[in-house]
């Protein structure tokens, strides 16, 4: 159990010197760009954002698979940069599990205990505790190729588990499985991750996944760290406009709109207005004149009014989509296409006129140049 | 007006058994969506329809006639490939422009057509580009051009939202389903993700293993599902399946451990005492389990066991004697793992199956 | 992803790394540098005991050699003897080379493709056998079949003809064609010839308008290994071409000859043996990368 900290990591991979005389291309990518993290002792944290944004190359650096090009990671309280990754006394869970095809279930398990020069005995109670918990103790003698994909999950878990390590590294261990098996493990790995209480650091790009399993998140895109929070931090509080549109589903409404004297907010197109009551602006912004930002509400905070008249905006119905607990309505108004979330049981049809009012409590507002949110 | 009759299809390939006695019709101008598992027949019967796949028996017709020993060009259908599969060496204007020179088009025709069709799909600036230049979404818009330029009775699709990622598909759901009604078009489509199911199709057809399990309407599917399968298909998350029995003296059915007891109306109480069966499961929905802090009578207690905000709601996992119960509750509730909560069913809104044939009983 | 990305290496790596390279470009290319500057020598150089390696410098470069195998003519050799060959028969021979090996190479190609498409797309019946068996072929040394071929060849009359050796190197390129084309049409999904029938196309249409175009680059890789093959090809083509139709390869080691050894002419044929093969593989270099790694890498 340790903390793990990573400041001011750069991550550049060189263009080879032959590909960019050819090509004429820059010198190389910087997959990780200043980075500045720390992840608590025992906590689950998970590195979200799209493919390409550095995640999985920031976890291959905790790990000791690439080397950071400048910075400092420390597990604990030792410097591991230089640390091979079989010294760091971490476990790594890959996507694709990894296991030995030529070992059975339990050799798998132990294997990295040979290692580690283990007795016997000592060997034996870690291996029978740990398939206990994640119950694979049936499929001990089995080979791993001819197993269902969630029992390999498990085994490839419990190899992990069983070296005790200060930290767990997981690289999207739950991508390949199907969707019912994936929210079983979501919640098994949850509740491990609790009773264990080792740290875990888990990359994913499914923000249910990051959403339901982490203590907190850090979204990252572009090899920058975008913002760090509890799940409900980031969902309520997105800081940036690609935090916002990126957690939440569907993705959030954005009505370009104009900030009047940091109170008023006025849609570029249509009727739209609101006061910013009830909620407090960044203090470096400034208050005064007009500022073109970007309103934010949530599908499931706009709502369709009872009579056209008290709305907001209103609109045509173009969509209608059945989820079974809930519907999604895309509607047309002058504000542009707005998406709605409600219950199942009021029901419009393609073509109603409809109106829509917005929860005042839980509207979001960014700058449209800088992409930052403007309220705190 | 074209509709399409499939009559008792059957297809295997070597030892497995792909389709088994299939029957089902698409109404002309839906949304039908076949809907399952991987290995569930749904690209084999597809292919069945457009002719790249021959089946062992059975009967395909559309607009009442049988088109079984039609070669695919003859049956004026349109695939849209999972993959695309667009021609790697064409331009888009080329891709869009092959299907109709097969048909010897005159130019001018051609041009103007493909010109109506990309404007509808806005991917007018990307006609004289090649398909490895393109995005993953632009490509799949000229897959749908190319279906579209050739007006055809029938647009077959093969799972084509797959590659996508996730925001991207949730766009083109919306996109497509408008498309579909502008174009009073029949589409025939193939998917495994039930989410994308539910909101697009008019009726969903599921099928397992080659069998048909129902096919409804996305809200019939939802709150009155046929069978076992279904249910735990369809929703997500997934509908709480708990065992039990049906106990005549209390009236009421009873958990298998006894943590718990559904009290039966007398119509429902009459449904069982006719059905004599051994064991039931109880199917309910994580927004009809409600979470309850209180012990008071009907209250079923219960650990937390995990907690997942989910933000727009939050799901908590709680343990009922030896079974593990999902509820759907409002993002701002709050527990923690190990706190006692119990848990009240809603009576009204439940599903009852018979545990060995999985049909549907209530 | 390499482990050690550390950035740029240092001078020290850089200039052992040219080092090594320039050792075995040296290696590998010092022999056909060789052959070149024999081709240009006179017989006396050629033959002297102590070797010189720099034309101008270490002696004088000389054009007889060539000149005596294009024209035919025969130079008065130090010891009287005359060189083996009639007039113009070394370009007789490059004729007869180019014949055999062109045609058996486009048939080889043009058959072992289509072959290819049947094994990857349609379900043969014992497709793996089949295929074995034909690889198999493969791995037999020329040598065991001699005899049996050469018997062969002689009761059906087609031994010192064209057809014979034609027929000959079609079937042993055959084998590598189908061997890989057919990785390479498992390669382009079928998806393609399916949309194109859809579209309103017969299958027929559809493999000449998508599929083949396609094909093009891997058809022509696997020409020019038949091709090399078919060119190279000495053991049957001194056995049973030997007065007629016969090709460069036997010539060459006639040549050799008793007595004085007429190495720089050995070598001037060489050269020019080698010329058109290095023209036609040089032509299609664009589409050899592209074919031969097709398999290879996965996207």
């Amino acid at each position: 159990m340790a903390e793990v900290r990573l400041i001011n990591v750069n991550k550049k991979f060189e263009t080879a010197w032959t590909r960019r005389r050819a090509t004429g291309e820059s010198a190389g990518v910087l997959a990780v760009n200043q980075l500045n993290l720390t992840i608590q002792d025992g906590e689950f944290l998970v590195l979200l954002g799209p493919s390409g944004c550095g995640k999985t190359t920031t976890l291959r650096m905790i790990a000791g698979l690439e080397t950071a090009t400048t910075g400092q990671i420390m597990i604990g309280d030792r410097e591991v940069n230089q640390l091979p990754p079989g010294d760091r006394d971490i476990a790594f869970v890959f996507q694709f599990y990894a296991l030995y095809p030529h070992l059975s279930v339990i050799d798998n398990i132990t294997f990295p205990l040979r290692a580690q020069k283990l007795p016997p005995d000592e060997i034996k109670r870690r291996v029978e505790r740990v398939a206990r918990l994640l119950r694979i103790d049936h499929i001990l003698k089995r080979r791993p190729n001819r197993l269902p994909s969630g029992e390999q999950q498990r085994v490839a878990l419990g190899r992990a588990i069983v070296r005790q390590p200060q930290v767990f590294l997981m690289d999207e261990p739950l991508t390949n499985l199907d969707a019912s098996l994936r929210a079983e493990m979501r919640v098994e790995l949850k509740h491990l991750q609790q009773e264990l209480g080792t740290t875990m650091v888990y990359v994913t790009h499914d923000q249910t996944e990051a959403m339901s399993m982490s203590h907190r998140i850090a979204v990252m895109n572009l090899g920058v760290l975008q913002q760090v929070g509890t799940p409900l931090e980031i969902y309520n509080r997105p800081q940036t406009l690609f935090v916002a549109n990126f957690i939440g589903s569907p993705p959030m409404n954005l009505i370009p709109a104009r900030l009047h004297d940091g109170r008023q907010i006025a849609s570029e197109d249509g009727p739209l207005r609101l006061d910013l009551n009830g909620h407090r602006l960044q203090a470096d912004s400034a208050q005064d004149g007009d500022r073109k930002v970007l309103l934010g509400v949530r599908s499931e905070d706009m709502h369709l009014a009872d009579e056209t008249d008290a709305a907001d905006v209103s609109g045509v119905v173009t969509v209608r989509e059945p989820l079974g607990d809930e519907t999604i309505y895309q509607v047309e108004t002058e504000a542009g296409a707005l998406l709605v979330k409600t219950p199942p049981r009021i029901v419009r049809q393609p073509g109603d006129r409809v109106g829509l009012t917005i929860d005042r409590r839980r509207i979001h507002l960014f700058d449209r140049a800088t992409e930052h949110s403007l309220l705190v | 007006m074209t509709t399409l009759e499939i009559n008792h299809l059957s297809k295997s390939f070597g030892r497995v058994q792909a389709l088994n006695d299939l029957s089902l019709g698409v109404h002309s101008g839906e949304f039908l969506i076949l809907l399952g598992p991987t290995g569930a027949g749904k690209t084999t019967t597809l292919r069945c329809v457009a002719g790249l796949e021959k089946p062992d028996s059975g009967m395909i017709s559309m607009g009442g006639a049988r088109i079984d020993g039609l070669s695919p060009a003859e049956r004026d259908v349109s695939f849209v490939f999972q993959s695309y599969a667009l021609y790697p060496r064409k331009t888009v204007y080329e891709n869009m422009a092959f299907p109709l020179r097969a048909r010897e088009m005159p130019a001018d025709a051609m041009r103007s057509r493909i010109q109506d069709v990309a404007a509808k799909l806005r991917i007018t600036e990307l006609l004289q580009r090649r398909p490895a230049q393109l995005s993953g979404g632009q490509q799949q818009r000229v897959a749908l051009g190319r279906a579209m330029v050739r007006e055809p009775r029938m647009f077959l699709m093969d799972e084509p939202l797959t590659n996508l990622d996730f925001k991207l598909r949730v766009e083109m759901r919306a996109e497509l389903k408008r498309l579909q009604k502008e174009l009073g078009a029949t589409f025939f489509y193939v998917t495994n993700d039930q989410v994308e199911a539910m909101s697009m199709a008019d009726r969903i057809a599921i099928l397992s293993q080659g069998v048909l399990q129902q096919i409804d309407s996305p809200e019939t599917i939802y709150t009155r599902p046929a069978n076992l399968f279904v249910a735990g298909f369809v929703g997500s998350p997934r509908m709480n399946f708990l065992d039990c029995v049906f106990d005549p003296a209390a009236r009421a059915l009873v958990a298998d451990d006894q943590t718990w007891q559904m009290p039966l109306s007398p119509v429902q109480l009459n449904t069982l005492e006719r059905s004599a069966s051994g064991g039931y499961v109880l199917g309910l929905r994580a927004e009809n389990v409600e979470p309850v802090w209180e012990s008071a009578p009907g209250v079923i207690p219960g650990q937390v066991y995990v907690v997942e905000p989910l933000g727009d709601r939050t799901l908590v996992d709680i343990k009922i004697g030896a079974s593990m119960i999902k509820a759907k509750v409002p993002p701002t509730f709050a527990a923690q793992t190990g706190e006692s909560l119990g848990v009240r069913f809603d009576h009204d809104r439940f599903s009852l199956f018979n545990k060995s044939t999985g049909e549907v009983v209530l | 992803m390499v482990a050690s990305n550390t950035g740029s290496s240092s001078i020290g790596q850089r200039l052992l790394f040219w080092m090594a390279l320039g050792i075995v470009f040296i290696f590998f290319m010092f022999p056909l540098y060789w052959i070149l500057i024999s081709s240009i020598k006179t017989r006396a150089e050629v033959t002297d005991r102590v070797p010189s390696f720099f034309p101008f410098i270490d002696f004088q470069p000389t054009l007889t050699n060539y000149q005596e195998l294009i024209t035919g003519e025969t130079v008065e050799s130090a010891s009287g003897v005359q060189a083996s060959g009639s007039r113009a028969e070394f370009r007789d021979r490059l004729i007869n080379s180019v014949i055999t090996a062109g045609i058996s190479t486009v048939l080889a190609v043009g058959l072992g493709t289509l072959a290819a498409y049947a094994f990857s797309r349609f379900r043969i019946p014992a497709s793996n056998d089949l295929q074995f068996f034909i690889l198999s072929t493969r791995m037999l040394p020329p040598i065991v079949v001699l005899i049996p071929i050469y018997i062969f060849f002689t009761d059906l009359k087609l031994q010192d003809s064209f057809a014979g050796l034609i027929i000959l190197y079609t079937s042993i390129n055959l084998p590598f064609v189908v061997w890989m084309m057919k990785g390479f049409f498992d390669e382009i999904p079928v998806e393609y010839e399916e949309a194109a029938m859809v579209d309103g196309y017969s299958r027929l249409e559809a493999i000449w308008k998508i599929v083949i175009p396609e094909a093009i680059p891997a058809m022509l890789a696997t020409a020019v290994f038949s091709a090399i093959t078919a060119w190279n090809e000495f053991v049957f083509a001194n056995l049973l071409n030997r007065n007629y139709a016969s090709t460069v390869p036997p010539y060459l080691n006639s040549i050799v000859g008793v007595g004085a050894i007429e190495w720089g002419r050995v070598a001037a044929g060489s050269v020019l043996f080698v010329i058109p093969i290095v023209i036609f593989t040089y032509l299609v270099r664009n589409h050899l990368l592209r074919g031969v790694t097709f398999g290879a890498v996965r996207r």
